[in-house]
């Protein structure tokens, strides 16, 4: 007997979702073959907006490969959009011209955004976001316009808001009604979130009615029905989805709002069914990804025939995901006979509301903490009785009779409880994933079951479930996760908090930001250092006790416990005065060597620490300063000649290069930070493997950043060209800043500018207001960082204890 | 190590000549003595040498009851001188009390 033969309309993630299922069913009972409009193999749709915003790369969001449907003998047509359905010959007909015959048909064709009916909504210009054609348009057009307008300040439109304002786009968000995400938050919830994207720069205009869309042959112009009138280079429309209903029309199928389906995901025809955002069920439409997966498993288990199932429809939760932003929301509130349980912490900008009915949770709305989502939501899903936890319900699941252990809550939790939203996987998978499959980290349950492969935000509980369901057999991994094991929070995320919530010392952010030490580790507190000197800049105390030891003592310790010491040069230029200082001090104080740089400076090894504040006096004496070779910061501008000397020099490189090394010296920086200024194009300076290189041109200055040695080599990316030395000078100090406010510590500019990628810094650096600021908080934070350290503890006047010991027993015993 | 109990106790200076979550050397026959204070103004004393590299303990950072080598970021209980996490390896103690605000180490003191 030949196979049945399946097609399946769509190769989104409704129709693969459902083949998934019926190969775990009836692995071969169907000659299957899928057609998809999208040129892609099946990517996971809810990822775009991480991919519009740079976080995720295309390749990290697909679902199926192609190599997958090869082994699952499936034949697949991207790029062609089927047209026509002959339900008497049982075929259906793609734009390409291809006819195949099918026993069973799948609908999966989804929903079309919704295009407000204004004038102009055709332009050039203006598009919606549902596909990865849209992500491309979106970016693009963040290469050349600067203003961006979303109609729709729901999830998509925020979504789309935050990514194009990644993209460095200004960016205004325009919302009919009062609330931004109305349909999920309430009124508070709502308030927190346009306060924390507005604080990102997003404009969010509520209550505002677009009326058209002006532009002559581009969008140019986004009118208000108040008069109001909004620049635009690009309109993105996110006022809605519509389901996809066109095909299942012509074919004669009853359609509503959408394709009418029963129970078992069947149409008015009963060789044809139909899953996802292009159906209604019960009079219901979706659009939300997990009832897709409910839908799926019915849908199947009809096509495989092993059960009589029947879909009921889904209650959905939604989080944001717009990263920094913890957001969670369940169910339905402002009805009529609910009760409300509130909790707010405004310091830490937390908001938690339960809604109850009769006792039941019927709806939640979490901001800021969300880790109680999953619980509350099972507990609606569930419509369990909460009276007897009623008095300590707002504070989660580990505040009632449980005990403090971490994974008490996540062991309570039922088979059924919803782990992994993006991808419809509950507990019970991830469990019988760790048992059955021999899963032993975060990676062989993503590859297994796809738990958090998609946002990632449920990462945390996956390792839970790893922790107790391996005990001691599970060794957490290491990856981009916490900032150290002293909290769970990310290093962007201490960041943000730093400074929304005005933490002004390190004892400050451990309280706030419940850390779980008393007093950090040698991993955190440095880094808790360095993020409050860069938000509070001559308001914070430097905390000596939080630093590295080279950084305590200004010099570089040695493997034998001596110093190196290395006085600044300028530019790399020197002088006999200097230079018979510094032959001085050698003899003086018996340094055993001394050594010139690669950084163009002279470098004293070996010195004790007992020495150093003498061995820096006689420097200062010299004029010499700390050329801060120990520090995350400021180290060297190194320079060629130039046209001072060099016959092929076309600017005056040296002098560019103290100027640089003058305004630049004494910053605290995420990690060393390396200059260097090259003359002319034969870069003798090595501008391009620096943090920040200068080549000069003939016509002015060639400006190159993210470069370094060392064990991964990584040449500059060209950050741009400039015409004057001002330029450069703004365009360094503004670079600087950038890097010193928003790249993790201990991460250096060339895997920071992979990560955010050079076309955001570009987009920064060429926004002259922005460049401007930028450049201004630097010179700001300068006042306060250009002291030099070995003047003050020449002096004697600052840290003496570190460099003379506290007693000395060695004569007493030698009496 | 002495297996004896300590006959004497010698001043080394007071608890508020180190800076809280720091550590001050004193120099002994037998070589370096790490003497540190915590967050707290306890005092712990341990030989300034890390036995996985020979790191001066006495430059690392100190956090709760550890302390942190400056060379290869080994971590030390303070209280026994134990390594926390793999390749657990035991740096020396050091009998310290403090008396009246003031440090005293035990003596005999190794070398003497």
């Amino acid at each position: 007997m030949t196979k049945e033969r399946l097609v399946v309309v769509g190769n989104g993630m409704a129709g693969i979702r459902t083949v998934e299922e019926l190969l775990l069913r009836a692995p071969g009972r169907y000659d299957i073959t899928v057609f998809g409009a999208e040129p892609h193999p099946n990517y996971n749709r809810i990822m775009l907006s991480p991919v519009l915003a740079g976080e995720k790369s295309f390749e990290q969001i697909i679902l199926n490969d192609r190599a997958w449907y090869e082994a699952n003998g499936i034949t697949l047509h991207t790029g062609d959009r089927i047209e026509s359905i002959d339900r008497a010959a049982k075929t259906v007909t793609s734009v390409g011209g291809k006819t195949v015959a099918y026993d069973k048909l799948l609908l999966a064709i989804g929903s079309d955004p919704v295009v407000l009916p204004i004038p102009g909504k055709d332009l050039p210009g203006v598009i919606g976001f549902r596909d990865l054609s849209d992500v491309e348009a979106m970016v693009g057009a963040a290469k050349t316009g600067t203003h961006a307008v979303v109609i729709g300040g729901g999830l998509l439109g925020l979504e789309a808001a935050n990514g194009l304002a990644r993209n460095g786009m200004e960016v205004t968000v325009l919302h009919l009604m009062g609330t931004i995400m109305e349909r999920q938050l309430d009124e508070a919830a709502g308030w927190l979130l346009q306060a924390e994207l507005e604080g990102r720069g997003i404009k969010i205009i509520t209550k505002a009615q677009t009326e058209a869309i002006l532009g002559d042959g581009r969008v140019q112009t986004v009118k208000l029905a108040d008069g109001r009138e909004l620049d635009a280079d690009l309109v993105v429309m996110a006022v809605g989805i519509r389901p996809n209903t066109a095909l299942g029309k012509l074919a004669g199928l009853e359609v509503n709002r959408g394709i009418v389906v029963d129970d078992r995901m069947v149409t008015s025809d009963p060789d044809i069914l139909a899953v996802g955002e292009c159906v209604e069920h019960r009079g219901q439409t979706y659009g939300l990804v997990a009832p897709l997966w409910d839908m799926a498993k019915v849908c199947a288990d009809h096509l495989a025939d092993v059960a009589d199932s029947a879909y009921t429809g889904t209650v959905s939760a939604t989080r944001l995901k717009v990263t920094g932003v913890e957001l969670f929301s369940a169910g339905t509130f402002g009805d009529a006979g609910t009760e409300d349980i509130v909790f707010r912490d405004g310091a830490r900008g937390v908001y938690k509301r339960i809604v109850l009915r009769d006792n039941r949770i019927v709806g939640t709305v979490l901001y800021g903490d969300t880790k109680d989502g999953p619980w509350y939501f099972q507990l609606l899903k569930d419509a369990e009785d909460v009276a007897p936890l009623r008095d300590t319900l707002i504070f989660g699941q580990g505040a009632g009779a449980q005990a403090q252990d971490p994974f008490a809550a996540v062991a309570a939790l039922p088979d059924t409880a919803e782990i992994c939203g993006c991808n419809g996987v509950n507990k019970g998978t991830v469990v019988a994933a760790i048992r059955e499959k021999g899963c032993c980290s975060v990676e062989d349950v993503r590859t297994h079951t796809k738990a958090s492969a998609s946002c990632g935000g449920c990462t945390g509980l996956v390792e839970k479930l790893l922790a107790c369901t391996l005990g001691d057999g599970y060794q957490a991994q290491t990856g981009p996760k916490p900032m150290c094991k002293c909290t769970h929070l990310t290093h962007d995320d201490v960041r943000r908090l730093i400074v929304i919530d005005k933490l002004k010392s390190i004892p400050a952010v451990m309280q706030a930001l419940e850390w779980t030490t008393p007093e950090g580790c040698a991993s955190c507190r440095p880094a808790l250092n360095y993020y409050l000197m860069c938000a509070w800049p001559g308001e914070y105390k430097d905390d000596n006790q939080s630093r590295f030891i080279n950084e305590r003592v200004h010099a570089n310790i040695q493997k034998d416990g001596t110093y190196s010491v290395v006085p600044r040069m300028w530019g790399g230029l020197t002088n006999a005065s200097e230079l018979r200082a510094i032959a001085d001090v050698v003899e003086k104080f018996q340094i055993p060597t001394v050594k010139v740089t690669g950084g163009q400076r002279i470098d004293l090894l070996g010195v004790r620490k007992e020495d150093l504040p003498a061995v820096w006096s006689d420097l200062n004496k010299a004029g010499m300063v700390s050329g801060h070779a120990y520090a995350k910061g400021l180290r060297t501008v190194k320079t060629c000649v130039g046209s001072e000397w060099c016959r092929f020099g076309t600017q005056a490189s040296m002098s560019m290069g103290v100027k640089l090394e003058k305004m630049t010296w004494g910053t605290w920086t995420p990690h060393k930070f390396k200059m260097a200024v090259s003359g002319c194009p034969r870069n003798c300076a090595e501008a391009t493997i620096k943090d920040f290189g200068v080549v000069a041109v003939d016509s002015g200055f060639e400006l190159h950043v993210g470069g370094n040695g060392g064990l991964h080599v990584r040449a500059t990316d060209l950050l741009m060209k400039v015409e004057t030395e001002e330029e450069v000078l703004e365009v360094c100090g503004a670079f600087l800043q950038l890097y010193r406010e928003e790249a993790r510590y201990l991460e250096r500019t060339a895997p920071w500018i992979e990560r955010v990628g050079i076309d955001y810094v570009r987009a920064r650096m060429e926004d002259v207001e922005v460049r401007e600021a930028l450049h201004q908080r630097f010179l700001l934070s300068q006042k306060f960082e250009q002291i030099d350290p070995w003047a003050e503890r020449a002096s004697g006047a600052v840290d003496n204890h570190e460099f003379a010991p506290l007693a000395s027993l060695v004569p007493l015993a030698a009496e | 190590m002495n297996a004896m109990l300590p006959q004497t106790w010698i001043a080394v200076g007071r608890v508020t000549d180190i800076p809280r979550r720091g550590a001050r050397v004193v120099k002994a026959p037998g070589g370096d003595i790490a003497v540190f204070r915590t967050g707290n103004d306890e005092v712990y004393a341990l030989r300034d040498r890390c036995p996985h590299g020979n790191g001066p303990l006495s430059n690392g950072i100190v956090h709760d009851r550890r302390v942190t080598c400056p060379l290869h970021g080994m971590v030390f209980d303070l209280t026994d001188g134990t390594s926390v996490g793999p390749d657990a390896c035991q740096a020396r103690t050091i009998p310290v009390r403090v008396v009246a605000g003031v440090i005293e180490l035990a003596r005999p003191l190794e070398g003497e």
